[in-house]
């Protein structure tokens, strides 16, 4: 298991290096640079130039970035004037890592509750409806999920605020339309698992035992079942967190994603660097973890490996 | 004789599926004896494996169901049971071996949890004590170092040492009943053997009931007191195991006995030996379940169902031979002083009509 981590742990540092370098790549080669404004003078623009250090090789600025980078420092926003990158995500990644949290808990917890309860129902009304919403979930995109969630439950029927991100009232519907495409997946992984989980001979062994309902169900076929949802949990968190940045913009909420579209179009070198290297980061992070606690959850991956 | 504890009473239990009823199990009648190894033996897809799951209602209902008859134990019916009812019964008064180690254990749950859990939610037994017995019949069934063996999962173990864990399970809640599914089936023959000495032992040590599935003859010569021999969803034969080997008085038997003398590689090989094979469940035959394959069948074979007719005190055949108009008929069975090469069965003696 200790070598199973290590590795783990070096192959995420590897591909974060990977990322870094590709990202740092692309932006470079992206048509423009930052100081196009034409009212800007040239030697206002060879100043500022060199005060961010873009008149250097691009090797140099290279390694000057990684460097920064292993004191987790990404730079003056090349836009906002007098703003450090690391001050911008500071005001910001809160607000996305929040909403994704909020929508990957609400999803899980219940994915795997509908799932549960629709294999229990199997082939019943029950079932029935949770396959309808599984069908508007895997098929309609999340902002749509997002626009129509607004339209019913805050214009039409005043229930919860359209937009902004002050106090649980106004999580709920962004939690929602972010987490509705991962709750349906994960119903349905989850309902498939455990019909097939139901059909093994240690189930019937457990009955044998003459063991409650309860218990057959909770430590034989939900504890085996969750299994294959748990393998998928990592590129669900990704999928997720990513997301937060189209459902943060339907609902204006001052996440990553604002800064991101404007850095983009602005051609903020440094903030498109860090933002993306951060969030890489920490996406690489989540899903190191995710498959780590996989090895904990399953005692056959964690001897084997 | 010794006293009956489990009495089964033209049981019938079919399932619904998409192609139609399977009649898994056609109204079948026997009982269980206090200390006796009980077999039961047949083809593959015959019902054993329904029959001995309805007594502790392992089949999955639906899409099984009962269409009739009854289990009796200690006076009251376990078809008629409810689930709390029946939760009292199975581990601590019934146990079950089952056929697959491989499969029959929980892959996420350390093997001492999975053998104490018959004492969960059983007041009588403290945790203490679960986990005490747990580890004492590790070591009955030959496990060693069971203290390490009960913190381990499934897959750290061998398929002989699952298969102990199997038969742990099935006894630690010391049952007066064990049904054991073809407990040997996956395993090799030196294992095989040291698992059957284990269930001989109890047998004889605490004068356990014990119900052996197989397709092995020579297990059930070596190990049974009484044999039921199934077929087609029915029991056709039954009886002491002499009777059964050298009286043999159906001819299913009869095929079976002799496929062994010619194949002579019992051993994990299904019993398929007579030609032909076992008639279809979802519209079973009205008459004898073996007419179509059977060399002595006569007219009144396909078209009525032979009762069950007693042919000495405890030996019972379902077969028109025994008719008082049949013919007579030689069955071959074992021959009790010659080799079983020798025996060659006597059809000039049987006036067998068309086949139906
Ligand atoms: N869950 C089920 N659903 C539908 N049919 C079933 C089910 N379980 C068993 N059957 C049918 O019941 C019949 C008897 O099966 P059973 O498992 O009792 O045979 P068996 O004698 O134990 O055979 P084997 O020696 O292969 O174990 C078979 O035709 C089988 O297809
Ligand atoms: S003789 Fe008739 S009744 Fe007897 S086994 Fe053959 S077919 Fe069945
Ligand atoms: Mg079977």
């Amino acid at each position: 298991m200790g070598k199973y981590v290590v590795k783990r742990v070096g192959i995420s540092l590897l591909t974060v290096l990977v990322l870094v370098t590709v990202v740092f790549i692309l932006v470079r080669l992206m048509p423009g640079d930052p100081f196009s404004d034409p009212k800007m003078t040239p030697t206002v623009k060879e100043n500022l130039n060199a005060y961010y250090g873009l008149d250097k090789p691009l090797l140099q600025q290279y390694t000057t970035f990684l460097g920064n980078l292993m004191r987790g420092d990404f730079g003056y926003s090349m836009k906002y004037q007098n703003q450090t990158v690391n001050n911008l995500l500071r005001q910001s990644f809160p607000y996305s890592l929040d909403l994704g949290i909020r929508a990957l808990v609400l999803s899980l917890s219940l994915g795997l509750v509908f799932g549960i309860v629709s294999a229990r129902n199997r082939g019943n009304k029950i079932d029935l409806f949770f396959v309808v919403v599984a069908v508007i979930g895997t098929s309609v995109p999340d902002f749509i999920v997002g626009a129509i969630l607004q339209y019913f439950f805050a214009v039409k029927w005043g229930l919860f605020p359209i937009a902004q991100y002050k106090g649980l009232a106004h999580t709920i519907l962004p939690s929602i339309a972010l987490g509705f495409y991962t709750m349906t997946s994960v119903s349905r992984i989850m309902r498939a698992s455990m019909l097939e989980v139901v059909q093994q001979d240690y189930i019937k062994t457990a009955r044998s035992k003459g063991i409650s309902n309860f218990r057959i169900t909770w430590k034989h076929q939900i504890r085996n079942a969750i299994m294959p949802v748990v393998t998928v949990l990592g590129p669900t968190v990704a999928s997720v967190l990513t997301g937060t940045f189209v459902i943060e913009s339907i609902f204006a909420i001052p996440g990553m994603g604002k800064y991101y579209v404007e850095s983009v179009q602005n051609l903020d070198y440094s903030m498109i660097l860090g933002q993306t290297v951060f969030y890489g980061i920490f996406l690489v992070f989540a899903n190191m973890v995710v498959d780590i606690a996989y090895g904990f959850v399953d005692p056959r991956i964690r001897i084997a490996k | 004789m010794p006293e009956i504890i489990l009495e089964v009473k033209n049981l019938e239990f079919s399932f619904r599926t998409y192609g139609g009823v399977v009649k898994a199990v056609r109204d079948i009648s026997f009982d269980v004896r206090k200390g006796e190894l009980l077999g039961i033996v047949g083809e593959s897809g015959c019902g054993k494996s329904v029959s001995v799951q309805c007594i502790l209602r392992l089949n999955p209902e639906p899409p099984g169901f009962f269409e009739g008859g009854e289990i009796l134990y200690k006076g009251k019916d376990i078809v008629k049971m409810s689930n709390r009812e029946l939760r009292k019964i199975r581990g601590v008064e019934i146990g079950f071996i089952f056929q697959d180690p491989m499969t029959s254990l929980n892959p996420t749950m350390r093997v001492g949890k999975q053998i104490e859990e018959i004492f969960v939610g059983r007041k009588e037994v403290s945790r203490a004590e679960a986990k005490q017995k747990a580890l004492e019949i590790l070591e009955l069934v030959g496990i060693n170092e069971p203290e390490r063996r009960y913190r381990q999962y499934p897959h750290e173990l061998s398929g002989g040492m699952k298969q102990r864990v199997m038969i742990a399970i099935a006894l630690v809640g010391q049952p007066g009943i064990i049904i054991a599914d073809e407990p040997t089936t996956s395993l090799d023959v030196t294992i095989e053997a040291q698992i059957l000495d284990i269930l001989k032992e109890l047998q004889e040590k605490f004068m356990t009931s014990i119900i052996l599935i197989t397709h092995d003859l020579g297990v059930v010569a070596k190990m049974c007191d009484r044999v039921l021999v199934m077929y087609g969803g029915k029991i056709v034969e039954e009886g002491p195991v002499n009777a059964i080997f050298y009286e043999t008085a159906h001819p299913y038997t009869s095929g079976l006995i002799q496929s062994i003398a010619t194949l002579d590689t019992s051993r994990d090989e299904e019993l398929v030996p007579i030609e032909g094979t076992p008639p279809d469940l979802f519209s079973p035959p009205v008459g004898c379940p073996f007419a179509a394959r059977c060399e002595y069948a006569m007219e009144i074979c396909g078209m009525m169902m032979p009762d069950r007719t007693q042919v000495t005190p405890e030996h019972y055949s379902a077969c028109w031979l025994l008719h008082e108009y049949a013919p007579d008929v030689e069955l071959p069975a074992v021959v009790r002083t010659t080799e079983a090469e020798e025996i060659t069965p006597s059809p000039e003696q049987v006036e067998t009509e068309e086949r139906v």
